[in-house]
């Protein structure tokens, strides 16, 4: 008997497929959460929306609010350290949190090193927004990855640049000879042996789900859409008019993400969603994708 | 022959590539008109609470029942098990109600308590490697129930007639001897229909 494989951790993620995973800040958002068929949540101090109004450093959430989140559900809890926090991550860990969101939502602890996620057995999931960072987050032991997209901004732009430059990248190295590998390798900075992995498969490795800036159901169906496994919705559903109706339609356009009646009938008056933010109008020191590259 | 994988959520593309491993013919279902052509149907691995609720949304609740009763077996892997059973610990409700065991989930803890394991498993010679991901058990079974393998002295695998279910995912390995052993489950099924 063996616990923490990558195989247990990463089938972990195989399990949420075609699933809408759910930012929660409390015991009763967990419980919504859960009623409306969400296939985990993720337990935060405050959504990144907030995070963004409030400014100055954000961190892991007081453990109080994520044991409570714990407690309510059966799904899996997952919960956000900042990016290279081998701390914020041991104490989630302890907890029995199921999964580690390693965030650029969070202000980062280091800006050279992510975390070594092998020596966990806790999973981790963390951002990409283009195949080298993919795959050096794959390196450090990552099991399922997701967009970075531009979180808190209810905006999709981003979310839909990074899937499609890391899946547009996957054919690009599917084609490539093994010379041209070895060199793809060195542009990419990653190891040799992980992009070849992706030459033979067409594929990453890991699941790869789509987050930052999703608003809509139909937002949700255009990440399954250009591929993504499923999706995670971070201020979209708590910060839109009716909550409960919002993340049930999300969670019916991501299962049925080709069934466009299905989607205008579950799209119907769902009051406002949450208002977004024109990505030019962010100064670079709140583009939160750049962070931990 | 046609096997269905209920795609509604979870581990959908990893029953298929298994299924096509062992000679089948496999398709995703996502919509009930779908379950007339086919021969039998894989419920995944995923998060129970989501598909149970998706299938009561669209009608497969029914449409799996008849399913069942005109003979055509079932293969429920994890979440699938959970959706089969009778009863479910802890809640007053089940999903399917067809197989007669009680499950419990979450059975072994949280992520941090999954594993994986080599599991002698009956009608199987050599033992199969399970992988048990936050994984439900079946804490006890009715008379027409054969339990088919056993960790630490609880029930993992078991088979009614043509309802077959296991606790682990046997669709994250390359071991494709269980999905082997339920494509015989299923044209023994079609011999007696036939």
């Amino acid at each position: 008997m063996e616990t923490g494989t990558f195989r247990v951790k990463s089938g972990m993620a195989e399990m949420q497929k075609g699933g809408v995973i759910m930012d929660v800040m409390n015991a009763e958002q967990a419980k919504i959460a859960e009623a409306a068929g969400a296939t985990a949540v993720m337990a935060l101090e405050r959504v990144p929306s907030d995070i963004r109004a409030a400014g100055g450093v954000a961190r892991m959430a007081d453990p109080t609010i994520v044991e409570e989140v714990m407690k309510v559900v059966s799904i899996p809890v997952m919960a956000k350290a900042r990016i290279g926090h081998i701390v914020e991550a041991r104490v989630l860990e302890s907890m029995g949190v199921d999964y580690i969101d390693e965030s650029e939502v969070l202000t980062p602890a280091d800006e050279v090193f992510h975390i070594s996620k092998h020596e966990f057995t806790v999973p981790f999931v963390c951002g990409a927004k283009d195949l080298g960072e993919a795959l050096r987050r794959i390196q450090e032991g990552a099991a399922m990855l997701r967009t970075k997209g531009e979180p808190g901004t209810g905006n999709i732009v981003e979310a839909v640049r990074h899937l499609r430059l890391i899946n547009g990248q996957i054919r690009k190295v599917q084609n490539l000879s093994k010379d041209e590998l070895y060199n793809e390798a060195k542009l990419l900075g990653v190891p040799y042996d992980l992009l070849l992995g992706v030459h033979e498969t067409g594929k990453l490795p890991v699941v790869n789900f789509a987050a930052g800036g999703v608003a809509t159901p139909a937002d949700a169906a255009l990440m399954m859409e250009l591929g993504a496994d499923g999706v995670f919705v971070g201020s979209g559903i708590f910060k839109s008019d009716s909550p409960e109706k919002f993340a049930r339609a999300i969670v019916e356009a991501t299962t049925h993400y080709q069934d466009y009646k299905l989607i205008a009938e579950v799209s119907k008056n769902l009051g406002t969603p949450m208002k977004g933010i024109e990505i030019s109008k962010l100064h670079a020191a709140e583009r939160m994708q750049d962070r931990g590259i | 022959m046609k096997i269905g994988v209920l795609a509604l959520q979870g581990a959908v593309a990893e029953h298929i590539r298994s299924l096509e491993a062992v000679g089948a013919e496999a398709v995703a279902v996502k919509r009930i008109e779908q379950l007339e052509q086919l021969d039998g149907l894989v419920i995944p691995g995923g998060e129970s609470t989501t598909i149970g609720k998706l299938m009561r949304k669209y009608g497969f609740m029914e449409a799996i029942a008849d399913f069942h009763e005109a003979g055509k077996p079932l293969f429920g892997t994890c979440a699938g098990l959970i959706v089969l059973a009778d009863r479910i610990e802890g809640q007053e409700d089940a999903h399917l109600k067809l197989m007669d065991m009680t499950v419990a989930r979450n059975a072994f803890g949280r992520q941090r308590e999954s594993f994986e394991t080599a599991l002698p498993v009956k009608g199987i010679d050599e033992p199969i490697t399970a992988v048990f991901i936050r994984a439900p058990l079946i804490k006890s079974v009715g008379k027409q129930v054969d339990v088919l393998s056993e960790y630490n002295g609880e029930i993992v695998t078991a088979r009614q007639g043509s309802l077959l279910a296991c606790s682990f995912h046997p669709e994250l390995t390359d071991d494709v001897r269980l999905h082997a052993y339920f494509v015989e489950m299923v044209k023994e099924a079609q011999a007696l229909r036939a």
